[in-house]
């Protein structure tokens, strides 16, 4: 049996089956990391004693012949904005490079009282921002399927890892597209829920009416799984919402005959690179013969979508890193001098080049004088976007399009081009903006055999739905 | 040129950051860059839209509830000690830079 290539329904029978053992399953992980990980870069930080621990303990129950619970014994990463008790926790920053946190977030603590087993913690662009990874403090992520390219961003250690079976599943964090962009150019599935749908407790904050906890995995139905065990009502965040979880996974395998698939023009226009366009329309083709009626809807404001966000994402931003001043916790620059001497030293060895390039422009954009021009504009046009789903959303039940213009790129090739990186996310950040919940899953590959991901969008709270086509969209295929 | 290098200066100053030489002058150039793209955002007259600051405003909430009635699960009781027992101080305290084991310690604010 190869133990690294087990989905979390197949290693959970395994172990419940006795044909391996939790532990022997998180040493094969172990292994296979320190095999294969030097040359792919997606962990930052192993917890072998504390997986260990956990296996033992899922172990003894499955010895006992007693029920497991959904995901025991199943061995997952956890992006390093995530913070997990008593284990480093960085950010992707050298600003807490030190920081070991003394308590867990609610994401965490859900899929450990699930039985799974947490390998250590994957890398990421800093503080979430970038897409392509290499804006991490500490080495670039490599992209498994041609190492020469990279694995995309935000959360490119959550999803390289999935695809080179260094985990079976990841938690990652999605802002403007940070979990369905790298999914797409890894050749894995990502999800991120609606806003409110997964508590952000613990969550490393980026820009907060933007930021989502949601996850990577192998098939559609680990990640219904994945997303019934973190999902639901948490009252340490306020913005986790109040809404019932059913059982994603009893609901994948409904018919989609009849449904609705809207396709938006925006989002095949200048830019789509020809081949991803060619494997998206190929999909959409796959899903008019599965009996879905493909429908026209537009989203007229979608140009407007970049510019509305990184706006409203740096605003955030810079309110939101102003904690991280040297005083209570990660680093503080050495030398003399004032307070306020010793917080700009401290700010500027701390963060790197993009993180302080977004502090910069979201301070710029809520300074006197500019407020109304730039950040509350983009929150106007914030409100132009969701209507936009919101009308479309009452012709269709999804709607469907590439995740990103363009498979994986290469290391390097847009570090030097802040606009051209961010042009990355046209596809994905208004998902963000609106709160609506989005899924890439992998619909084939180029010439070069870089995968291209196709992503599916729904109403609000409408994830077992997206959830239902991407289902049957990769049984078909 | 929408941002000068003073400008970049002033805002460097509020954001607590101090910048080298070179970084401002790549800052002048990178937020010139951005500023100029987001200037398309003014081609759409948003004078009767209303500012969106979150989701949670509009969905996933009691939509037959008006007002702070809508968000009344996100509230709670007013007790000491409630939901959130705070740290024990010493875990507080472990992960600063420099404390006397009772405070933070930073460098002298009042200068007499």
């Amino acid at each position: 049996m190869n133990l690294t290539g087990l989905t979390i329904d197949s290693a959970r029978s395994a172990i419940a089956e006795r044909k391996t053992s939790a532990t022997a399953l998180a040493e094969s992980f172990f292994a296979k990391i320190a095999s294969d990980d030097p040359k792919i870069g997606a962990y930052l930080m192993l917890s072998q004693e504390r997986a260990l621990a956990k296996a033992a303990a899922i172990d003894r129950v499955a010895e006992k012949g007693e029920p497991l619970p959904p995901l025991a014994g199943v061995p997952v990463g956890i992006k390093d904005v995530l913070v997990t008790k008593g284990l480093r926790t960085t950010a992707g920053s050298k600003i807490l490079g030190n920081y070991v946190p003394p308590y867990d977030s609610m994401a965490v603590v859900r899929l450990e009282a699930a039985g799974a087993v947490v390998l250590g913690k994957l890398n990421c662009d800093e503080f979430a921002m970038g897409s392509s990874n290499e804006n991490s403090a500490f080495h670039p992520v490599h992209n498994p399927r041609d190492l020469t390219r990279v694995p995309g961003g935000s959360s490119g250690g959550s999803a390289a890892a999935v695809a080179a079976d260094m985990a079976v599943a990841t938690l990652g964090s999605d802002t403007g597209g940070s979990i369905r962009q790298p999914a797409s150019f890894c050749g894995v599935v990502g999800l991120k829920p609606t806003y409110g749908r997964v508590s952000r407790y613990g969550l490393i904050a980026f820009a907060s009416s933007l930021d989502h906890v949601g996850c990577f995995s192998k098939t559609v139905k680990d990640t219904a799984i994945m997303l019934r065990t973190i999902a639901g009502r948490d009252p340490m965040d306020s913005t986790s919402a109040d809404v019932p979880v059913p059982d994603y996974a009893a609901e994948i395998d409904r018919p989609i005959q009849g449904l609705k698939v809207g396709i938006a023009k925006e989002y095949f226009g200048e830019g789509l690179e020809s081949e991803t366009r060619g494997a998206i329309e190929a999909a959409i083709q796959k899903l008019a013969s599965l009996g879905c009626d493909i429908v026209d809807v537009s989203l007229p404001h979608t140009k407007y979508a970049i510019p509305a966000y990184y706006l409203v994402a740096t605003a955030e931003a810079s309110s939101n890193l102003a904690r991280f001043d040297g005083v209570r916790y990660g680093f503080r620059a050495k030398g003399g001098g004032s307070l306020s001497e010793m917080y700009r030293r401290t700010r500027d060895q701390g963060f790197g080049s993009e993180v302080k390039r977004r502090i910069m422009l979201g301070t710029y954009a809520l300074s006197a004088g500019y407020y109304d021009a730039y950040y509350l504009k983009a929150q106007r046009v914030r409100t132009l976007l969701t209507r936009d789903f919101e009308e479309a959303f009452k012709k269709v039940d999804v709607i469907v399009g590439p995740t990103s213009p363009t498979p994986a790129f290469k290391l390097g090739e847009k570090v030097d081009d802040p606009l051209a990186m961010y042009l990355a996310d046209i596809y994905t950040v208004t998902a963000n903006l609106a709160g609506i919940p989005g899924i890439s899953i992998p619909v084939g590959a180029n010439q070069d055999r870089l995968p291209v991901g196709m992503q599916i969008f729904g109403k609000h709270f409408a994830e077992g739905m997206i959830l239902r086509v991407a289902n049957a969209y990769e049984k078909a295929a | 040129m929408k941002v000068t290098e003073k400008e970049v200066s002033h805002v460097a100053d509020l954001a607590n950051l101090e910048l080298s030489a070179e970084e401002r002058n790549r800052m002048v150039r990178d937020l010139n860059s951005i500023l100029g793209y987001v200037e398309s955002l003014n081609e759409l007259d948003t004078s009767e839209v209303a500012p969106m600051a979150q989701v949670s405003d509009r969905y996933g909430v009691d939509e037959s509830k008006e007002g702070s009635e809508r968000f009344a699960y996100a509230s709670r009781d007013d007790v000491r000690e409630g939901l959130r027992k705070s740290f024990p101080r010493d875990v507080a305290l472990a992960n600063a830079p420099d404390t006397d084991g009772t405070f933070f310690e930073v460098p002298k604010v009042i200068e007499r």
